[in-house]
């Protein structure tokens, strides 16, 4: 009985939750294991471990010399960066006007900015790529930038809105009657919704740093591809060195999985946060 | 900086002006105004720039040399849809309540390692699964020959019958951790009380699940299809990756956004369209809003919503 009890209630749904999990991580280690191998040795025994004797760094060596990997890194760093401190900045502005402040079209405002959660913004590519031309502003960083922070702006401004209207009302009135402007009661208010703030900016910061689309079409020169443009085509490129392929998508990985173990703890709790209040 | 006292009653003091300013100004002018701007060109002629009113849509929509795709990329679309919403969906409401079991540990490694593969770049995503799948490095075949299957091997992602299903799997394989997630803090949020005097009345867990937690997270069901929808009939990158703008083989793998970022920039014998291009993005744009519609109307509004 008591077995059967651990059986059903553990034993089996660690099975399952360990299966998924290594159908999950068996694609990321192997190439990551793959990529300090030699040619022979990817080819010769896939699914074994680099050792003294297949272990190498030919395909580092080809990306370091061939690739512009550091340049990439910082494009996109910039990029990502950039648009990260406008999107939260802006986007605490507005969530605190319309949390706080009873205005006229108010409602209006907000469902206008929330337009951007359900529409998303590729779809007027034609008209931005226009614009950013119109600008003068194809192949700057700066035309990335602005398109991110309007993509990023619709779901912090709702989600930051709602925290925001927690924060208790008497801090806000004593913080009035002691004379301090609107502006300092924002800087009062903003640190209280700081883990908010962390949760939405990791999870705006992912779809910025991966994008294809918009570094593709905007700024596809070589002097502004960000990494996610820079791995498409070079792995387009030496498809048939391995090592290269490997070690450029391990490169390309590393950050990011770091970042992500990192704050991994912050976007989950978010995630749950997000959907218990929706 | 003195600002004075605040009136709330006299409209849009400058505070105000000033915190919504930058954000309305930016999200106006690089979202909504190149939105308007494309469904504006998408009912101008494409080469006199003349305004010609549903013209395009009639073309895109009937016209042989545009509709067969139109059609094929719309299908592909419903089917890469369908197989998110059948497997990635119920494998992750499946892992979800697994996870959610109070008697279980550990739960957290498995969260992190679940969404791992979301948060990496698509085009990561996709050089890897090619990589794996090729029968060039043979790892698939390799492994299945543990089996002794590997006589059913075929290069799935390069058959005109196999392709968009494998590359739906691919991507369900990444996209899983958000409606994983999302159900799992639905469940968890279900208190404790409701279930275990399910328990007391000798419920078992699977009709504990059915007959109480599933009715309880059906507002969360609803936002995991419509964030599904809406994500499906908009995706490009993975198909870009994988197969390149043409999507083959024999366009096997075209999806909306594929088609679209074909139409506006032109691919080996067709020339770039911004008026047709236009056209597809607007009817991705009616597509998802009806999406929406459906969901706000025809499910958020109906289903009844617990207080817990």
């Amino acid at each position: 009985m008591n077995f059967r009890y651990r059986l059903t209630e553990s034993i089996l749904p660690h099975i399952a939750l360990l299966l998924y999990a290594a159908l999950a991580l068996f694609p990321i280690i192997l190439i990551v294991m793959n990529s300090f191998k030699t040619r022979k040795a990817i080819f010769g025994e896939p699914l074994a471990f680099p050792n003294a004797e297949t272990f190498s760094l030919e395909g580092y060596l080809t990306v370091w010399e061939r690739a512009g990997f550091p340049l990439y890194f910082r494009n996109s760093l910039i990029v990502t960066v950039v648009s990260i401190t406008l999107i939260l900045l802006f986007g605490a502005m507005a969530a605190f006007a319309l949390s706080e402040y009873k205005f006229r079209g108010n409602t209006f405002m907000g469902l206008y900015l929330a337009l951007g959660i359900m529409i998303p913004i590729r779809l007027g590519t034609v008209g931005i790529l226009r614009l950013v031309s119109a600008l003068g502003l194809v192949n700057n960083l700066l035309s990335l930038i602005l398109v991110y922070v309007a993509m990023g702006l619709p779901l912090t401004i709702f989600v930051l809105t709602s925290f925001m209207s927690q924060v208790p009302r008497e801090m806000k009135e004593a913080a009035r009657v002691d004379g301090a402007s609107e502006y300092r009661i924002f800087g009062l208010v903003l640190p209280l919704v700081r883990p908010a703030v962390a949760t939405v900016a990791v999870f705006v910061m992912i779809p910025i740093w991966n994008d294809l689309w918009f570094p593709l079409i905007l700024a596809p020169g070589e002097s502004t591809k960000t990494v996610t443009l820079g791995v498409q085509q070079f792995l387009g490129q030496f498809v048939s060195d391995w090592n290269a392929v490997l070690s450029s998508l391990t490169l390309a990985m590393i950050p990011i999985l770091i970042l992500y173990i990192i704050f991994s703890r912050q976007l989950i709790r978010g995630i749950s946060a997000g959907a218990v209040r929706g | 900086m003195q600002s004075e006292t605040p009136k709330k009653q006299k409209p849009f003091p400058t505070h105000i002006i000033v915190f919504l300013a930058p954000a309305v100004i930016v999200y106006t002018i690089f979202m909504i105004i190149p939105l308007a701007d494309s469904l504006r060109l998408s009912f101008l002629a494409a080469d006199t720039g003349q305004f010609v009113g549903l013209q395009n849509y009639r073309t895109l929509l009937t016209d042989n040399l545009w509709s067969d795709q139109f059609w094929n990329a719309f299908r592909n679309n419903v089917q890469f849809f369908l197989i998110h919403m059948v497997v990635q969906n119920s494998i992750a409401l499946f892992l979800a309540a697994l996870l959610s079991r109070r008697s279980l540990r550990g739960t957290s490694v498995y969260r992190t390692v679940f969404f791992m593969p979301t948060v990496l770049s698509v085009v990561i995503i996709g050089f890897i699964w090619q990589l794996i799948l090729s029968p060039l490095w043979g790892i698939t075949e390799g492994f299945m020959g543990f089996f002794g299957l590997e006589h059913y091997f075929q290069p799935w992602l390069g058959l005109e019958s196999t392709a968009l299903n494998t590359i739906s799997l691919i991507s369900v394989w990444q996209f899983i951790g958000i409606p994983l997630l999302l159900f799992y803090a639905a469940l968890i949020s279900i208190p404790d009380e409701l279930i275990e005097a399910a328990y007391v009345d000798g419920a078992t867990s699977w009709t504990v699940f059915w007959r109480i937690k599933f009715p309880l997270i059906l507002p969360t069901v609803g936002i995991v299809a419509i964030l599904t929808f809406v994500g499906n009939f908009n995706a490009f990158d993975l198909i870009y990756t994988i197969k390149g703008a043409l999507a083959g083989p024999n366009f096997a793998s075209d999806i909306m956004g594929t088609m679209f970022f074909r139409t506006f920039f032109g691919q080996q014998l067709q020339l770039g369209n911004a008026a047709m291009g236009a056209t597809v993005a607007a009817m991705m744009l009616l597509i998802i809003l009806a999406g929406v519609i459906v969901y706000l109307v025809g499910w958020q509004r109906r289903i009844t919503t617990y207080e817990v």
